[in-house]
């Protein structure tokens, strides 16, 4: 049992994970395994907890986000940062706080978090600032952390996601308290045997943009597509590369629960070290499921304020460190740094260049007919939508290019372990490979022999079908020669057809297709090849 | 006001000043004074005499670096103005290299063999750089601060690093956590500070000009106690980027020099804007240079016209009276010269000490968690990160900044930050503005640079109120960001030689809305014209502390 439990957590990420594979056959397998990690969390006297959480406590669940933002260079210095380089080799006197470096900001980080801010649906502060945020720490240069305190850049706005069919559906929008501006800390690096640590600074001081939710997500279902949805906008804007495995997009949830009814919130608990969505749902539920034990058992004095952990390992949450009242940062502006004035020229200009963005695109592909599962299918990968849209542009069918995208396509990058950008298959031939298919020039099955060839080896449709010759034959007097040409080698199978097994007819046309080379037009064929057979009897 | 209520009174200092309500003028209390004459002879910019001498070959560089050297060692063991020096060899080489340059006829720079010396909490990429602060001991930067750098650049030869208070937090000099530098014009005092080794540096040509950092009087004090010409520029006009940091919204690197003529020079090196500090300003900096032409030309109403207001606050009680007396002697000196010159009220002034040092020290609580022993500096090694901490600042920081962090900490924090440090932004505004209403009724406003003339060293040392006290003439100026000239104008009868008393000049800043404006690109220019004009025209002109009086012509 517990295996499958440890497989079904491992099949999990894939289910989240933007990039990943979704397959129509798999439809059935994965909303059972949904399920099952819904149910079956560790123990089985929390499954049943679980399963009353819906009749009897509320969670309630805010989340902060930070996002790396992927400009050339840092916040307040000219150095570059490059995820795993060599520990401080991307340093300078700027980001290692030396006495008189000062910053001076990176005007990019501005640029992207308009961009974030408009595509969140804030209201921008035109006026803002930066502040300075005060604790020792020795991943920390200066003492103090540049961030904005009590003017953000962008406050009060929304997030629209579509919840997968398999979660149950359905469109919810969850608010955003703020958007704001501050640097990132460097890393500790701690020694095996814990004699001393070490202190990597490359990270000091790269631009990041902490993204504050309402306390308006009620699962771990709801929280994970938040960030998720945060991490395709992310994607989407080109203001950073949201990867969670670098830290590039990183989580922190505050989960509390209340008895249904009460309308004040229940002690809230922060969450830390959730490294992908899967984590992140799975260590939501656990944790409500553990307040609500405790609450249950009449305990919910023990639920405190404080900061925990989510093992990976043993699947739960650990308590990291209480809190002791609130630390006091002792905010105040940066003196370093001119407050920051937006132009309403400049915002426009952003807001005009704004692609669009995930929900806009997930209501097109509505719009075109097409089924939820394919329209998050191809909207939630931004190069998987790039493709589509720039398959349709060249004139195919929506439902057409979607299912042969969700499945040969989708197929092929799973098996092959590539992105749709690494495919050497282009929009243009795809919508040639369509269009040759619906014009009847190829037949269906020839067009997936040139799609594998297509995406294996690249290469135009038209040279292929020429090359190979793979124009459909559609002149009857040709298909009826070959039609004769079986019916003649055949004479036994003949016999016993118009003796009345009809089924051979299968086995006619099959070897019809075969002298064919495959290149008959099925319909054709068939038609002539049944005219044939019950003409003479 | 319940921010003052809250402080302990700093003895009589911030009730001394009464607060009018309105700004007051009065006509000038005119003072006869004897026909200035102009037969003593004014200082003459030694750097515009040198240049002549070197590019004319009457003089090498080498033997300019040697005679340094000489006077260096008499004065230097009595004196203490510097941590750092380097060693003679590193100069004669660069005198060498000068010298070669100029015999081929090369190009040289407007600085060129001009000695310089440099506070030590002004970076330099190749002399150690501590601040003053045990914590930085033998710290060498990887970098030129960008005032250095131009110095450099333009053929400025290094002679070495000045003594200051421990991160300019002091007016001293007596908080350097290595060594207490005295007052040329009497070893018993104190040079003033923080820039004190600076200041006393020019005062006994141990160099030409100096550099030194100014955020509440650190140039301009020590400038008045050592009898030599001090300059706070605009905030922002000359880059902070290798300035430790003290309070960021206040710092100003500022310059030392004995004319008026040697320090605007010193000022034009190093002034315009820098990529590498965002507050500094994009304003092209005007040429003034040519204010320093030779007195000859002068009409015998020089100043006609300019408006000078004297501010009320700075000459009632609680100022020496000699100072007052030298003060109104120069204002008498400026009607000569054919200005108005006005008392003005500034009824904000008195307000000035408490928000000054609410924010200097909330910044600088800040300013000084980078010295934490983790990346450079001395660490004490501990078995806990808390401990390392702790005891490293404990041992590297001095008691004056320990007590300073202390406070700056405490005014930011949680529940106290609405009744200091939003309150101290409040009085700033006020205080910019009734500097802005009051420089547009006068051209310059003047005062004394400070309540006394030099004290003794340790007079003060157990009794920091009475020495915040005395920043109360320069504190305002940095809190309106606001250019200001000291020049040394007069004396106070001490013994045989007396003490100098310097008279402070208050100009507008330029006006960042518009750059093209005749008069605002011309604030800082007409600042220091007026001050040239006023120093050459002294009677009794000529500031030279005995201790070098004879080997100075």
């Amino acid at each position: 049992m517990s295996y499958t439990i440890l497989k079904t957590f491992q099949f999990h990420p894939l289910l989240l994970h933007p990039t990943s594979i979704l397959k129509r056959r798999n439809r059935f397998l994965y909303s059972t395994t949904t399920k099952a990690t819904q149910t079956k969390v560790p123990t089985s006297t929390q499954s049943k907890k679980l399963d009353k959480i819906p009749k009897d406590y509320e969670a309630v669940i805010g989340i902060e986000t930070h996002v790396q933002l992927s400009t050339f260079t840092k916040a307040f210095c000219n150095c570059p940062y490059n995820y795993g380089s060599f520990p401080n080799s991307s340093i300078c006197p700027v980001c290692m706080g030396l006495p008189g470096a000062l910053p001076v900001l990176n005007s990019k980080v501005i640029e992207f978090a308009v961009k974030l801010g408009l595509a969140l649906n804030c209201n921008l502060a035109f006026d803002s600032k930066f502040d300075r945020k005060q604790y020792f720490y020795p991943d920390l240069p200066k003492g103090y952390q540049i961030s904005q305190f009590d003017v953000p850049i962008a406050a009060s706005g929304f997030l629209d996601v579509d919840i997968p069919l398999e979660f149950g559906g359905g469109h919810k929008r969850f608010g955003i308290t703020r958007v704001h501006i501050e640097e990132d800390a460097g890393k500790l690096m701690h020694t095996e045997n814990g004699n001393f640590s070490q202190v990597d600074l490359n990270r000091a001081g790269v631009p990041l943009l902490e993204i504050v939710s309402e306390p308006d997500m009620r699962n771990g279902i709801e929280a994970s597509e938040y960030a998720a949805e945060l991490q395709r906008l992310v994607r989407y804007l080109g203001v950073g590369n949201g990867n969670m495995q670098e830290g590039s997009l990183r989580c922190d949830v505050n989960v509390s629960v209340r008895p249904i009814g009460q309308e004040k919130f229940g002690t809230k608990v922060e969450v830390k070290n959730l490294n992908s969505f899967a984590s992140m749902s799975r260590a939501i539920d656990f944790e409500i499921s553990r307040q609500v034990q405790l609450h249950s058992q009449g305990q919910e004095d023990q639920i405190v304020q404080e900061t925990r952990l989510w093992e990976e390992g043993s699947q739960r949450t650990i308590t990291m460190r209480k809190k002791e009242g609130l630390a006091d940062y002792r905010y105040f502006p940066e003196p370093d740094l001119p407050s920051v004035i937006l132009s309403q020229e400049y915002v426009d200009a952003i807001q005009n260049c704004l692609p669009e963005l995930p929900e806009e695109k997930r209501r097109r592909y509505e719009k075109m007919g097409l089924g939820m599962q394919d329209v998050l299918f191809l909207a939630n990968d931004k190069n998987i939508a790039e493709f589509f849209d720039a398959t349709l542009a060249k004139g195919a069918d929506a439902k057409l290019v979607a299912n042969w995208i969700m499945s040969d396509i989708a197929a092929f990058m799973k098996n092959e372990k590539l992105t749709i950008n690494d495919i050497k298959l282009t929009p243009e031939e795809l919508s040639e490979l369509i269009g040759s298919i619906k014009g009847g020039i190829i037949s269906g099955k020839i067009g997936k022999e040139i799609l594998f060839e297509l995406l294996a080896k690249g290469g135009s449709v038209k040279e292929i079908i020429e090359k190979k010759d793979l124009v459909q034959i559609a002149d009857p007097v040709e298909i009826e020669k070959m039609v004769d040409k079986v019916i003649a080698e055949n004479p036994k199978q003949v016999e016993q057809y118009r003796g009345g097994k009809t089924k051979l007819q299968g086995f006619f046309a099959g070897q019809v297709m075969k002298v064919s080379k495959g290149k008959a037009n099925p319909g054709l064929l068939n038609k002539i090849l049944l005219e044939k057979l019950n003409s003479k009897s | 006001m319940k921010m003052l209520s809250t402080l302990p009174t700093p003895r009589s200092t911030l009730s001394r000043f009464s607060i009018p309500s309105t700004i007051t003028t009065f006509t000038s209390h005119s003072q006869t004074l004897p026909q200035a004459s102009l037969t003593t002879s004014p200082p003459h910019s030694q750097i515009l005499s040198t240049r002549h001498s070197l590019l004319s070959r009457n003089l090498s560089a080498v033997d300019l670096v040697r005679s340094h050297l000489t006077r260096l060692r008499l004065t230097e063991p009595h004196l203490r103005s510097f941590l750092h020096l380097p060693d003679d060899q590193t100069l004669l080489t660069q005198a060498h290299d000068l010298d070669r340059r100029i015999a081929n006829g090369e190009e040289v720079g407007p600085l060129a063999g001009v000695l310089v010396a440099v506070k030590d909490n002004i970076c330099t990429s190749d002399m150690p750089s501590t601040g003053g602060s045990r914590i930085l001991e033998n710290y060498r930067p990887p970098f030129d601060a960008t005032a250095v750098k131009r110095v450099k650049e333009l053929g400025g030869i290094v002679v070495g690093k000045t003594n200051l208070d421990e991160f300019g937090m002091g007016s001293t000099t007596e908080a350097s956590a290595f060594q207490v530098t005295a007052n040329p014009w009497d070893v018993s005092r104190v040079p003033g500070g923080s820039s004190g080794g600076s200041a006393a540096a020019v005062s006994a040509r141990q160099c030409v000009v100096s550099l030194g950092s100014d955020t509440g009087g650190s140039v301009r004090q020590p400038a008045s106690f050592c009898g030599v010409v001090g300059l706070k520029p605009t905030y922002g006009r000359v880059s902070r980027f290798g300035l430790m940091a003290y309070a960021s919204s206040l710092d100003a690197i500022g310059c030392f020099g004995s004319s008026v003529a040697d320090t605007g020079i010193l000022l034009h090196a190093i002034a315009g804007h820098d990529r590498f500090d965002a507050t500094s300003s994009k304003q092209e900096v005007p040429n003034f240079l040519s204010h320093f032409d030779s007195t000859s030309s002068l009409e015998s109403k020089p100043l006609k016209g300019l408006r000078v207001g004297l501010i009320r606050e700075t000459i009632e009680d609680g100022v020496d009276a000699g100072v007052v007396s030298t003060i109104r002697a120069a204002a008498s000196h400026f009607e000569e010269l054919g200005c108005s010159v006005n008392e003005v009220s500034l009824p904000s002034f008195s307000l000035g000490l408490p928000a000054y040092y609410i924010l200097a020290l909330s910044e600088s609580s800040s300013n000084l968690s980078r010295y934490d022993g983790i990346r450079y500096g001395n660490q004490v090694y501990a078995d806990e990160l808390d401990s390392l901490y702790g005891d490293s600042r404990a041992k590297g920081l001095g008691s004056e900044v320990k007590m300073r962090i202390l406070m700056g900490t405490y005014a930011l924090s949680a529940g106290y930050y609405d009744a200091y440090y939003k309150r101290a932004q409040q009085v700033r505004t006020i205080i910019r503005n009734s500097f802005k209403e009051a420089l547009d009724q006068y051209d310059i406003l003047i005062s004394p640079a400070a309540p006394s003339a030099a004290y003794k060293i340790g007079e003060k040392k157990n009794d920091p109120l009475a020495m915040y006290a005395g920043d109360i003439m320069t504190v305002n100026v940095n809190l309106a960001g606001l250019p200001a000239l000291v020049l040394p104008c007069g004396f106070i009868e001490n013994g045989t030689a007396g003490l100098p008393v310097g008279l402070q000049m208050i100009g507008a800043a330029f006006d960042e809305e518009r750059p093209q404006s005749f008069i605002n690109t011309c604030k800082m220019g007409e600042l220091l014209r007026v001050g040239h004009i006023f120093e050459q025209t002294l009677e009794n002109g000529r500031f030279v502390p005995p201790i070098v009086a004879d080997s100075v012509e």
